[in-house]
């Protein structure tokens, strides 16, 4: 038993040196290195919590220590039988009271703030809306205002307010990019509505590439439900936004074997997938991931290396990567040559020269 | 009593147990069948760190993933942890309060086999088509959207056992109301009993929303309404609200048992009353008031809104206040006491630091805003181990070893027990600490696997090894329970020698009519009390008479079962040409043996004053 009383004070003194020390996961995608205005009021509400939590940790464990060594049985006499204290029992109601005050207060007032979103109502507000819709194992993005629509890789200026609507079009689902803010549903039912901030100093520590994951489970890939964040500075985000508007009709291969890929895109593929980013159809008809600038992805299908290998891979047989995607069995079987054709052609299609 | 068993064969022991409407032996049911739907839960556990030791692994497909995490929650919950308290309530309450049965001796079995197959009619699944897959809350839109019948496995499962827990709550509800010996007043209650009162009346309240809430699915998924089908004008976000209407109490109905588990160890092992009796009384109470008034802190990224977060934030961080008021309670019971370190000591011991970092990460996770993040992430997962399995796990293998002798009449070995415990403990703390982090570093849980290069690998596999620790620990369990049972060493009155209330001071284990003549209570703590004047045993409230005794009966068992039938041809409705019939059968199996029930007067039996004169002599030659 003495062991446990040491092990009890080792486990303690560990989570503190890993919460104080760097042991905080990967920039990208850990919620202990924010790298937003929500992410870091969220933090500071752990750390605050964490603290009082601790203190509280602490004055258990010192009673406990002294219980486990003061009052061990030694003889067979008969301890005072004591009722009660009404002063420690009001003390150890009070002060438990004011610590919650402590954290109450703040909470309060960060759920208000991270609901505010009264911008996005405002008639002429120039704030950047995203809607989101999320489908069986992948993201749809529009831009409502620029009129384009990309997958899976999300696009978004860095330092600004960015404003989303959430909806899902077949089970819940659950938007959450870590490093940058807490999740909100895509509920089936309503659209639900909230706002990030991408810094784009840590932005470029992350690699400008934060994780997105699902966080509702909702079938047998809900683990591979994973979608990437591009956080780019408001001009370059622009110039990018310019580049998929300037994308009227589907862009013409440019060799031999991209266009042979195109042909097969035409006869098998298009029926799902839109190479075009306008954004004329409603979101309930855009049943695939639109491709307009697969080329510059940064996964396949949200969770494979972006290259022409892994896609042909995928096309081939996306049930073994995605078990229960509504792709697979909707097309037929391709050679590898035609394989080899199509990835060439998908992995052209791109927007910024 | 012992003689009458071992003059039995096997067959009659059977029949005996299929019939019985002793609480004792009721207890000895749930016992069993909630030990082995623990173990089906535990083995679904290993399955689950296996599959997830490692980055990108195929131990288990996706599919059959969800499939054994929806099974692993709702196995553990609601076919092991409940049993296994209702174990503990049936064996220990009625002789904890002086009574003789509980209120409706004939419902308690009818509670137990309607538990009982459902539990099996759900884990058929597993043979039928595969097993249920939305997870253990089973959101409506995943759950309608889910082929095969594993759903449906789920829903009528659930909702026969869920008929079960329901009936068997308001029993003890009536029990402890109205079965007190004399001189037992709600002040000198033991907390196992008053924790059992308020997790009851829970049951009463948390039971129903559930009942609909499944009923609605039923509907949905086998006769073709639109409750939760959004095109066509349901309402998903409504199953979200009934099953945690239902699903927040339901935590406390698990933990309150615990809770006064351990009080009744913390003070028997201190050789102390415990410390602040009537506030724990009333933190008890406040619990289980408080814990009706937070379920929306499990959506609050639902998109409920700011002052619906705002208010269920703040309410949920109030039940911190008496649950903190109980653990600085059973320190302030050791505290100046006596304490020895028995196995169950161990085990409340260990509670208490366990238990503490469940509680604050449960304030942490109050904090609406900062649960944006936490939500759904592993840190959740964390979280509700360390609740759950650091409070309630804990509490039932403490109570194990507790009661053990009270339940079999043998002591369960002190070495092998302690064994037990710091595989167990050491396990359980690495499996689940290091998932804190995992949840704040981004992994979201129930995925079947995680890709490598995020941070997850390390920490994922520390906690799988910590997992095998865990089983090794159940794995000595099995063992003590095996060798104890060989060896069959009977224990006297109070083998623990420390044992402070009512049903120490009977046989262990007690007869079949537990108090010969009901004992005069005067005080809490009574048996104590007694031993402190130098009593022997309690003082008896009544002269010797004859006792009334219900009879045995097969009704419980085939009432049960057809419910069991029933729900095959609910299951299969609309595909297979027998299933309307199979439902009508079921149905008609039931209800006809609840009419035989209600029109064939049963009066039971009585045990003559003579016969218990003849008893006690025996018993003072053995």
């Amino acid at each position: 038993m003495k062991r446990l009383a040491n092990w009890r004070l080792i486990s303690l003194l560990a989570m503190l040196a890993l919460v104080l020390t760097g042991c905080s996961g990967e920039p990208f995608v850990s919620a202990l290195k924010p790298a937003g205005e929500v992410a870091d009021m969220q933090y500071d509400l752990m750390k605050l919590s964490t603290y009082i939590m601790v203190g509280v940790i602490l004055v258990v464990t010192i009673i406990f220590v002294i219980v486990f060594f003061r009052f061990r049985r030694k003889d067979d006499k008969i301890p005072k039988q004591v009722e009660g204290s009404h002063k420690l029992e009001i003390i150890w109601t009070v002060i438990p009271i004011l610590l919650l005050l402590i954290l109450a207060v703040p909470t309060v007032a960060a759920t208000f703030k991270l609901a505010d979103i009264k911008e996005m109502d405002k008639k002429d507000s120039d704030a950047l809306v995203i809607n989101v819709r999320s489908h069986l194992y992948w993201w749809d993005f529009e831009y409502p205002k620029q009129k384009i629509v990309t997958s899976q890789d999300l696009v978004v200026p860095t330092n600004e307010k960015v404003y989303f609507n959430l909806k899902s079009l077949d089970v819940k689902h659950s938007f959450w990019i870590p490093a940058v803010g807490g999740k909100l549903d895509t509920n089936t039912d309503n659209v639900n509505k909230f706002w990030l901030v991408f810094d784009e100093d840590r932005a470029n520590e992350a690699g400008n590439l934060f994780y997105g994951k699902c966080a509702e489970l909702c079938g047998p890939s809900h683990a591979l439900m994973d979608f990437k964040v591009k956080a780019i500075s408001r001009a370059e985000f622009d110039k990018w936004v310019k580049d998929m508007q300037a994308v009227k009709e589907p862009k013409k291969a440019k060799t031999e074997l991209a266009a042979q890929g195109q042909e097969l895109f035409n006869e098998s593929c298009i029926g799902c997938h839109a190479v075009t980013p306008s954004n004329q159809m409603p979101d309930t008809a855009r049943i695939a991931p639109n491709l307009t600038n697969f080329g510059e992805r940064s996964r396949v299908a949200g969770i494979l290396d972006h290259n022409k290998e892994e896609l042909m891979n995928w096309i081939k047989d996306p049930e073994s990567y995605k078990p229960g995607n509504l792709m697979t069995g909707k097309y037929k079987d391709f050679t590898d040559q035609e394989l080899e054709a199509l990835a060439e052609y998908l992995m052209g299609l791109k927007v910024q020269e | 009593m012992s003689t009458y068993a071992q003059k039995k064969g096997f067959g009659s022991v059977i029949w005996d147990y299929l019939t019985t409407v002793d609480h004792k032996k009721i207890a000895i049911l749930y016992l069993i069948a909630g030990g082995f739907f623990f173990l089906v839960g535990g083995i679904e556990a290993v399955f689950i760190r296996i599959q997830l030791a490692v980055p990108n692994n195929d131990f288990v497909s996706a599919g059959a993933f969800n499939e054994i995490i929806t099974m692993h929650g709702t196995t553990m919950i609601f076919l092991a942890a409940m049993p296994l308290l209702f174990a503990f309530m049936n064996a220990v309450m009625p002789l904890q309060i002086g009574a003789r049965d509980v209120a409706f001796p004939f419902v308690n079995a009818l509670g137990f086999w309607l538990f009982f197959f459902g539990g099996v009619f759900l884990n058929l699944s597993w043979f039928l088509g595969g097993a249920p897959d939305a997870g253990w809350t089973s959101y409506a839109s995943l759950a309608i959207h889910s082929k095969g019948h594993g759903i449906d496995f789920y829903v009528l499962g659930l909702q026969i056992s869920g008929i079960g827990t329901l009936i068997g709550g308001i029993n003890f509800l009536v029990t402890i109301i109205n079965m007190r010996a004399p001189g037992m007043t709600y002040m000198r209650m033991p907390l196992f009993t008053w924790a059992t009162f308020v997790s009851s009346a829970l049951i009463l309240f948390a039971f129903p929303p559930l009942t609909v809430g499944l009923t609605l699915m039923m509907f949905d998924r086998m006769f073709g309404s639109n409750f939760f089908i959004t095109e066509n004008g349901g309402n998903t976000i409504i199953w979200e609200h009934l099953f945690w209407i239902f699903g927040h109490p339901e935590v406390y109905i698990l933990v309150l048992p615990a809770f006064g588990i351990f009080s009744d160890v913390f003070s028997t092992f201190s050789r102390k009353r415990l410390f602040g009796y009537s506030s724990m009384v009333f933190a008890t109470v406040l619990i289980g008031f408080l814990g009706f008034m937070v379920w929306a802190h499990h959506m609050f990224t639902t998109g409920l809104g700011p002052v619906a977060n705002a208010i269920f934030s703040v309410a949920t961080m109030a039940i911190g206040v008496p649950t903190g008021i109980k653990i600085f309670n059973w320190l302030l019971t050791m505290w100046g006491g006596s304490v020895k370190f028995t196995t169950p000591m161990y085990w409340a011991f260990a509670f208490i630091p366990s238990f503490v970092i469940g509680g604050v990460t449960g304030v942490m996770l109050a904090s609406a805003a900062a649960d944006y993040q936490y939500h759904d992430s592993y840190f959740v997962v964390a979280h509700f181990h360390y609740v759950i399995v650091g409070g309630v796990v804990f509490a039932v293998f403490a109570a194990t070893h507790f009661y053990w002798p009270k339940i079999f009449g043998t002591m369960l070995n002190e070495k092998l027990g302690k064994i037990t415990f710091w595989l167990f403990f050491i396990g359980f703390h690495m499996t689940f600490f290091v998932q804190h982090f995992l949840g704040l570093w981004g992994m979201p849980r129930r995925v079947f696997t995680f890709l490598p290069g995020q941070g997850f690998e390390m920490s994922n596999l520390i906690s799988s090894i910590g997992a095998a620790f865990m089983s090794a620990g159940v794995i000595v369990l099995l063992i003590n329970v095996i060798v104890t049972s060989v060896k069959n060493e009977k224990v006297g009155n109070d083998p623990w020698g420390d044992g402070r209330t009512l049903e120490w001071s009977i046989p262990s284990p007690p007869p079949f009519y537990n108090f010969k003549q009901l004992p005069l209570v005067r005080g809490l703590d009574p048996y104590w009390l007694e031993k402190m004047e130098g009593k022997k045993g309690m003082t008896p409230a009544e002269p010797l008479g004859d006792i009334h005794m219900p009879n045995a009966s097969f009704i419980p068992f085939v009432i049960a079962f057809g419910l069991f039938v029933a729900a095959f041809g609910a299951l299969y409705n609309g595909e297979k040409s027998w299933a309307v019939p199979v439902i009508i059968i079921g149905l008609l199996i039931t209800f006809g043996s609840m009419l035989v029930r209600s029109l064939k007067d049963d009066h039971g039996f009585h045990i003559h004053k003579e016969e218990l004169m003849d008893d006690n002599d025996k018993g003072v030659k053995a």
